[in-house]
């Protein structure tokens, strides 16, 4: 069990767009670059860069986007999703030092369990477009929260409908 | 005269019940609509130190047994005749004046050694004779409030001819933080939420702990590492490990099997989910599910034939049962909506389930084979039940809506009746009861 104070988990949570961990929600990032064989240890600093620039992180996560949404208890991809997806994949073709985990989520309509499953199907169908797309499969990692990380808080459908999603987050790849 | 003194402490108490003719009963399966009105003056305290306990112990005896919907509390200032020792007659006169039906006696002491002994008498006052054997325990005075429910289920068990369940312990997962930034670390409490106790920090999102079926030990799902990962913890030294190292990307919904030697669980390769099997002992893993579909939320019968689950084969979740060594599943729920986390009866005879329908969520029973759904609660979002030892109570979560909506334990009896809030510090959800305690 790895232990911090719980000033780190802050600092993890308010980090999280700079940050280059997969565990973007705990402070079990170290465990999570481990796990994934993934980017280094502990929680890092990324350099996320400036929108405007077309090779930053921040580019990919503003310009492109870096999410689809579902329809409910759905893992199919829209159109809308799947242009998206093109863009993301063209990205990380023209990025090959940067890896990613495809992150799978479900609104709280549903059992805990069965959320789980659903996040990593949407996680799933997100990586198997990406791949698709050219990018190499070993660059690509799915992680499914179910429904413990929602992103909209309120309990209709305008905040179901962020919540049901799959967000591509950009690790650092061996050159960075 | 107290026939059975088990000094030993809290060890293997059984003791048969008198198969003569017993006047006082309730019937739990005729559906108890009248509680039973009982009394329970404060146990004497027979040493001078013992005066506190003795109090305190009577109050959980009470607030077990009041606490079940089945039985009504006389309250002292009623009682007509104080009970100041306990082999004294009883003045059955008394008891039958204020329509006490049951009576329980008691007695507190402290041991030249240390340990407290809790002596207890239960009346049937109509018949103006006792009801069982007394009994007497014996403890260490941190084990108080196990001894009362030890003596609060001897008395629903003796009234109701059914298991006990106030000896037993609850897994759940605490809660606290903003709703899309929560904290999640494991505890256990008494059943009815009395000595918590955390059993891993907040660093990383745990849910659905699941007990072993000796209680020393429970498997839980941990993003230790940053993905779900099924772990396995040991209660006495708080040691936890992973299940094992699985190809895939998630384990999860882990339970053991009836015997403890098998773990049933989900596992998620390349966004499709299926269950299987692990032996404890040897690691070898089985696969029990072959299906595009979600396959999860496995569940044993109590005999071990049997495995209870969830799948959306058919486009929706649905609830089957199939053998435990796999094979064919046969679908049971056929209501409207979408049925998950069932889970097993200890008795064998329900399987418990969270339905939703029309933006409802709901905690129900139906038999084995799907037949007789009972829904037993409604609200915006209830889920995930968990069995009593003696499945006639379920508890599951209970959660509230928006921003501010926090999660909570809830019970319930299988009858649908005296739905309760658990008490818990602070947010709560995904309890797990204990088999009853030794």
């Amino acid at each position: 069990m790895k232990l911090l104070p719980s000033f780190l988990i802050v600092v993890g949570a308010v980090a999280l767009a700079a940050c280059n961990n997969p565990d973007r929600y705990g402070a079990g990032g170290a465990g999570a670059g481990a796990g994934a064989g993934g980017p280094g240890a502990g929680i890092t600093a990324g350099v996320l860069g400036d929108p405007n620039d077309p090779n930053s992180v921040a580019y990919f996560n503003q310009r492109i986007g870096d999410r689809v949404h579902f329809a409910v208890d759905q893992s199919t991809l829209s159109p809308e999703a799947q242009q998206i997806l093109i863009r993301q994949a063209m990205w990380l073709n023209q990025h090959p030092n940067y890896t990613a985990i495809i992150e799978g989520h479900a609104d709280e309509q549903g059992t805990r369990e069965y959320n789980l499953a659903l996040g990593a199907r949407r996680a799933s169908a997100v990586q198997q477009f990406l791949i698709a797309q050219g990018v190499a499969p070993n660059r690509l990692q799915t992680v499914s929260y179910g429904k413990e990380r929602p992103l909209a808080v309120c309990s209709d459908e305008a905040c179901y409908a962020q919540n049901r999603r799959a967000v591509t987050v950009i690790g650092a790849g061996a050159g960075v | 005269m107290i026939r059975t003194i088990l000094a030993a402490a809290l060890a293997g108490l059984m003791i048969p019940l008198n198969a003569g003719a017993q006047p006082l009963r309730l019937e739990l399966d005729q559906g108890v609509i009248e509680p039973l009105p009982f009394a329970a003056p404060a146990f004497v305290a027979e040493t001078p130190d013992a005066g506190q306990i003795a109090q305190s112990i009577t109050q959980v005896v009470i607030a077990d047994l009041a606490g079940t919907g089945l039985f009504r509390e006389i309250p002292p200032s009623a009682h007509i005749s104080p009970v100041t020792s306990f082999d004294a007659p009883v003045s059955f006169a008394d008891w039958k004046a204020i329509n006490a039906q049951a009576l329980v006696t008691g007695a507190v002491g402290v041991l030249a050694d240390g340990r407290i002994s809790v002596k207890f008498r239960l009346y049937d006052v109509f018949s103006e004779s006792q009801l069982g054997d007394g009994l007497q325990f014996a403890g260490t005075p941190a084990d108080w409030r196990r001894i009362a429910h030890k003596v609060a289920d001897q008395v629903y068990a003796r009234i109701t001819g059914e298991g006990g369940y106030f000896d037993s312990r609850v897994v759940y997962v605490s809660e606290s933080g903003p709703k899309d930034q929560r904290l999640k670390r494991l505890a256990i409490m008494d059943y009815d939420g009395a000595n918590v106790q955390y059993l891993t920090d907040a660093s990383s999102i745990v849910i659905a702990p699941r007990f072993s079926p000796t209680g020393d030990r429970i498997l839980y799902t941990s993003f230790e590492t940053g993905f779900p990962r099924i772990k396995l913890m040991d209660l006495a030294t708080l040691s936890s490990r992973a299940l094992a190292e699985l190809s895939g990307n998630m384990t999860f919904a882990p339970r053991f099997s009836p015997d403890g030697g098998t773990v049933v669980f989900s596992l998620e390769q390349n966004g499709n989910t299926d269950i299987y099997a692990m032996q404890l002992s040897t690691g070898q893993t089985r696969q029990l599910t072959n299906a595009p579909s979600i396959e999860t939320a496995p569940s044993y019968s109590p005999d071990g034939r049997f495995i209870v689950f969830e799948s959306d084969r058919s486009g929706t979740q649905q609830l089957y049962v199939m053998p435990a060594e796999g094979g064919e599943a046969t679908r049971i729920s056929f209501g409207e909506g979408r049925y998950g986390t069932p889970v097993w009866s200890p008795r064998g005879d329900l399987i418990a389930f969270t339905k939703q329908h029309a933006g409802r969520f709901h905690i129900g029973v139906m038999r084995t084979d799907g037949s007789e759904e009972r829904l037993l609660t409604a609200s915006f979002l209830d889920e995930g039940p968990t069995w009593a030892p003696n499945g006639r109570v379920i508890m599951f979560t209970r959660e509230t809506p928006g921003a501010t909506g926090g999660a909570q334990l809830y019970s319930v009896d299988i009858t649908g009746r005296n739905l309760r809030r658990v008490a818990t510090e602070g947010s709560a959800s995904d309890p797990a009861w204990s088999p009853l305690l030794p």
